[in-house]
């Protein structure tokens, strides 16, 4: 039995040998987990975050740069405060914002940084950078916010804002993490791929207590970040600048577009704010109070406003009955006031004069003829047959569907089918009186400012338009804009009607909005009142310029401003005049829309 | 002078090499845990820690020789004397020691500090050779085994003063040498099964399964064997009293001091509390695991040099080891270990004097202990209990007091041939 021992004692020696071998072999060889913890460990990913793109008017006035800011991040374990109330008034923040921005990152980790406090500025930064050395576990971390020299422009601009769980989920390329910024409206979002440029990424290694110990294999898996391309926006910023300047403290739109190629050249939001605002530290503050703002700030109303057309949209009701020979300029119809309000004016009128003098019925029964043809002898039917046919040829003006311009959000309006009057009145309830108001732009239809500028740009053009956009070209290549952009849209009416349209339309001004004219620039314009019935009338003036070879087409909007011959009409001439003439000649006009006081 | 070169002739080289392989790859992972380009950034002076190991080398070496020139007969007269002596210091170690993190575990003037939990170690091995010697010894009677572990208990009383539970622990390892020497086996069935079971209790999470299986054990037989009621009463109370100790053992438990409550609750889920109490192990085993086949490469390893394991260079070197040289490191020094530890048996063996061979089974106890309650705990097979990896790990005190124990026997078996035959 004891001659058995020293063999059972060398077997238990071979046992323990067995059993450690067979679990290092287990961890080591079969369990590759390890070496992913291992590199998690040691291995720190960074990613080398690109500038985004800058974004140029025009003319080459830059707009949007990229600001750096930084921020003063915390090592919890290596931080020592000392004497708290000294090292608050260093670095001017309260005791309490210290103790709570201390404890998260404490309860984030006690050895990875995490930020103390947010975007510092340029001047702050400057003036802690000497005390830094003397607390341990501080260090700065630099980023760049967005940043507009000219604090303009904003609801076009857009801004860019972290990335939500949402919009993570959607990205199945997985190009985005947690932390990203990216474009949340205007610009900055639709152009998101060619100004976020390329996120680089680099790997170096760390000790337990996260202090750098250099690349990780001399930075052979490393790569460099690509920045974004930089965007020149077709706005012109010092008409976009003056033209803020006149809706300061008005509410409504302007939209200005260059006719031949579809290019917005200025575009305002009103009320609106400073871009800068909605940047950096502040924008979570800034943002909250924008929303509850009843003036609604961030409601961007060129794209998403809506209102009825209007007389405005006589013009195009004349275009539709020249093309299909219901309507001739020699067609004469009585002011028959019975039929629809109108105000004094010569009776009979022909086409011009009743563009001229917006006469309501002229339009009534004009309409009546463009809409009745006669093709059933049902007159329910005929009129449903001829609103559906009528719907087309409007909405090949750009009404109707959002005119797919480079922004999202944009409002399509609405210009009605015999649908809508089926749900409202029942199939065979309804005809032509039940829709005449649609005749002068009233009703059941609703456009944005957006595409009345749009309208204009069309008279302008004598029947054509591109779709309006805000960028004019990427890293300067104008080629490489949406190719939607560069495509003609004709609607579909011939040239040769036009030139009645825009006589009359340079005549209207004359009598409607005498403020407007000017004796050495020949403006076509059309005044517009959208009904409200809510308060005053909205204001509504659209306008192109020069008229025998129009550079600017314009549509303004100002609420609650009343007749279209004053606060629109002041607005978009001196907008022609100073996108045209580059000088106002007129001061007293601007001072009139300045001070703002139409209603009299 | 003859007698010394018949004496350097009779010298085991294959344990001498297999000691001089160890210390040589241990001072290499010393080295590859102190690399670091940025070593001034570190709060551990890691240039003077490999620096360090190399003087301790040479003065082990000196040891080697003073212990390979002295008459092997000094160490069978004086063991019992050395072992009194170190006693004594165990004793005051405590009064004139130094505390570190509450345990006083040094001793010693200035910079020169010796560890005499370590250094008691070989000659608590001399004393019981000393004493185990005589023929009429025999473990399995009860006044020789009350002797016995009289000798062992004392040294591990005074340090579990100090408190120092790991090198305690140690000393239980000379059981291996009692199991050789004749202590009866049921005492090791009893030792394991209790052992055995405090562990089931301690790792399954409800003691309602373990106590069923008792039952069903017990029950089964009963019911198979002779039903009389002496043996019915018998296993019956066996089966209670089972179930009462796996019932006592979370009580027990929650009477010890947290840190070794969490010792044992990592043992068995290393995941716990990775940050915390888990840490060790965690990254022990990351940094091991992370060593594939081959490993990273020498000077290669993340884990080790940016100190995310703890006590890289003492207790936890094997993570560097396993790190940089991966499964095929582990294997070659398991492999040297096991290589030992055979030889030294095969050695221990072949004594013609009884107190030789109980020497030698204490030093294949001891190193077996070390070696592998370190690498198991470095890989989550077993409790983290600080006890160094021989001859591998840093400090002076665990080098030289692993290279005495060694010596003291390769000088024993190299003298063989000059003793009397005096073996039982």
């Amino acid at each position: 039995m004891r001659d058995q021992r020293p063999a059972i004692i060398l077997l238990f020696i071979f046992l323990i040998s067995g059993v450690l071998l067979v679990k290092l072999f287990a961890i080591q060889v079969l369990d590759d987990s390890f070496l992913k913890r291992a590199e998690s460990n040691a291995i720190q990913r960074i990613v080398d975050h690109p500038y985004r793109g800058l974004v140029y008017d025009r003319t080459g006035k830059l707009m949007v740069f990229n600001n750096p800011i930084f921020d003063l991040m915390v090592v919890p374990r290596e931080f020592n405060v000392g004497d708290t109330a000294k090292f608050c008034e260093l670095f001017r923040i309260s005791k309490e914002e210290l103790i709570e921005s201390y404890n998260a990152a404490k309860s984030y980790s006690k050895v990875k940084p995490s930020p103390l406090i947010k975007q510092l500025s340029t001047t702050d930064f400057a003036r802690i950078q000497d005390f830094l050395v003397d607390y341990p576990g501080l260090f700065i971390l630099t980023r760049s916010v967005r940043s507009y020299p000219s604090a303009t422009t904003a609801h076009a601009l857009g801004y860019i804002g972290e990335i939500s769980g949402g919009q993570l989920e959607k990205d199945t390329i997985g190009y985005y993490s947690q932390g990203d910024y990216v474009g949340l409206s205007g610009l900055e979002k639709y152009y998101e791929k060619e100004l976020r440029g390329k996120k680089g990424v680099k790997y170096k290694m760390v000790n337990v207590r996260g202090v750098d110990k250099g690349p990780f294999k001399e930075g052979e898996y490393d790569t460099l970040s690509i920045a974004g391309q930089n965007l020149t926006s077709t706005i012109d910023l010092d008409l976009q600048r003056y033209g803020e300047m006149l809706m300061n403290g008005k509410t409504g739109s302007v939209v200005a577009i260059e006719p031949k190629t579809g290019e917005i050249l200025a575009m305002i939001s009103a009320p609106f704010y400073d871009p800068n605002q909605l940047t950096g530290a502040e924008f979570g503050k800034t943002y909250k109070k924008l929303n509850r703002d009843n003036s609604k700030p961030l409601f961007n109303r060129p794209i998403m406003a809506t209102y009825p057309p209007g007389s405005i949209f006589k013009i195009v009701q004349s275009l539709i009955g020249l093309q299909e020979g219901v309507l001739t300029p020699n067609s004469t119809f009585a002011c028959n006031r019975s039929l629809v309000a109108c105000h004094n004016h010569p009776n009979p009128v022909n086409l011009f004069g009743a563009i001229r003098n917006s006469c309501n019925p002229y339009y009534h029964q004009a309409f009546r003829q463009i809409i009745n043809r006669e093709v059933s002898s049902n007159t329910f039917k005929d009129t449903e047959i001829g609103l559906n046919a009528w719907r087309e040829k409007v909405l090949k003006f750009g009404l109707g569907s959002p005119l797919g311009m480079d922004m999202t959000g944009e409002k399509g309006g609405d210009i009605p089918s015999s649908k809508l009057y089926d749900r409202i009145y029942g199939a065979g309830h309804w005809k032509y009186s039940t829709i005449y108001s649609l005749s002068i732009g009233q009703g059941e239809m609703q456009v944005t400012p957006l595409q009345m500028a749009n309208l204009a740009a069309i008279f302008a053009n004598k029947g054509y338009y591109y779709t309006p956009h805000l960028v004019k070209a990427i890293n300067g290549n104008p080629k490489r804009i949406p190719a939607k952009f560069q495509e003609k849209h004709s609607v579909g009416v011939d040239a040769r009607h036009f030139d009645l349209i825009q006589d009359a339309m340079a005549e209207a001004i004359y009598g409607t909005a005498a403020r407007a004219v000017m004796t050495d620039l020949v403006i076509a314009g059309k005044t517009g009142t959208a009904q409200n019935p809510h308060g005053e009338d909205h204001s509504v003036f659209v306008a192109f310029a020069p008229k025998d070879n129009p550079k600017i087409a314009i549509a303004v909007y100002v609420e609650n401003a009343g007749w279209g011959g004053r606060a629109a009409a002041s607005t978009a001439s001196l907008m022609i005049e100073k996108y045209i003439r580059r000088t106002i000649s007129r001061p007293e006009l601007q001072d009139y829309v300045i001070a703002g006081n139409f209603i009299y | 002078m003859k007698e010394s070169e018949v004496q350097i002739n009779r010298v085991d080289w294959i344990a001498v090499s297999i000691y001089f392989a160890l210390v040589a790859i241990g001072w290499f992972n010393i080295y590859a845990v102190v690399y670091d380009s940025q070593v001034e950034k570190s709060i551990f002076d890691l240039s003077i820690s490999s620096g360090k190991q190399l003087v301790w080398i040479g003065t082990a070496i000196g040891l080697i020789t003073l212990i390979m020139v002295a008459d092997y007969r000094f160490f069978e007269n004086l063991s019992l004397i050395i072992y009194l002596i170190f006693l004594l210091i165990l004793i005051v170690t405590p009064i004139f020691g130094k505390e570190v993190n509450g345990q006083i575990l040094s001793i010693g003037v200035g910079e020169f500090r010796i560890q005499p939990g370590e250094f008691a170690k070989f000659a608590t091995a001399l004393a019981l050779a000393k004493v185990m010697e005589r023929p009429t010894f025999d473990l399995s009677k009860r006044n020789y085994q009350a002797i016995a572990f009289g000798v062992l208990l004392v040294p591990i009383a005074l340090i579990l003063l100090q408190p120092d539970t790991g090198t305690a622990m140690v000393y239980f390892s000379l059981l291996i040498m009692f199991y050789r020497e004749g202590l009866p086996q049921w005492y090791y069935v009893l030792g394991i099964g209790s052992v055995t079971i405090t562990l089931l209790a301690l790792g399954v999470d409800n003691n309602l399964y373990l106590a069923a299986i008792i039952v069903l054990v017990v029950g089964g037989m009963i019911y198979l064997g002779k039903k009389s009621w002496q043996r019915i009463l018998a296993f019956s109370l066996i089966g209670i009293g089972l179930i009462t100790y796996i019932y006592s053992i979370d009580f027990v438990v929650s009477k010890l001091p947290p840190h070794q409550q969490n010792r044992i609750m990592v043992l068995f889920n290393p995941d716990i509390d990775p940050l915390g109490v888990g840490w060790n192990v965690t990254q022990s085993k990351i940094a091991i695991g992370s060593g594939g086949f081959f490993g990273k490469g020498y000077l290669e390893g993340t884990q080790t040099k940016f100190d995310f394991v703890p006590e890289q260079d003492t207790d936890f070197i094997f993570c560097t080891l396993g790190e940089e040289f991966g499964w095929m490191g582990s294997f070659v020094v398991i492999s040297l270990f096991s290589g030992l530890l055979y030889r030294l048996v095969i050695m221990a063996e072949r004594q013609k004097t009884r107190f030789s061979r109980i020497y030698g089974y204490g030093v294949v106890s001891i190193l077996l202990f070390h070696f592998m309650v370190n690498i198991a705990m470095t890989i989550g097979l077993f409790p983290v209990v600080g006890i160094p990896l021989p001859f591998f790990s840093y400090g002076g005190s665990s080098l030289w007091s692993f290279t005495v124990l060694l010596f003291i026997f390769i000088k024993l078996d190299s003298s063989r041939a000059t003793q009397l035959g005096r073996i039982s």
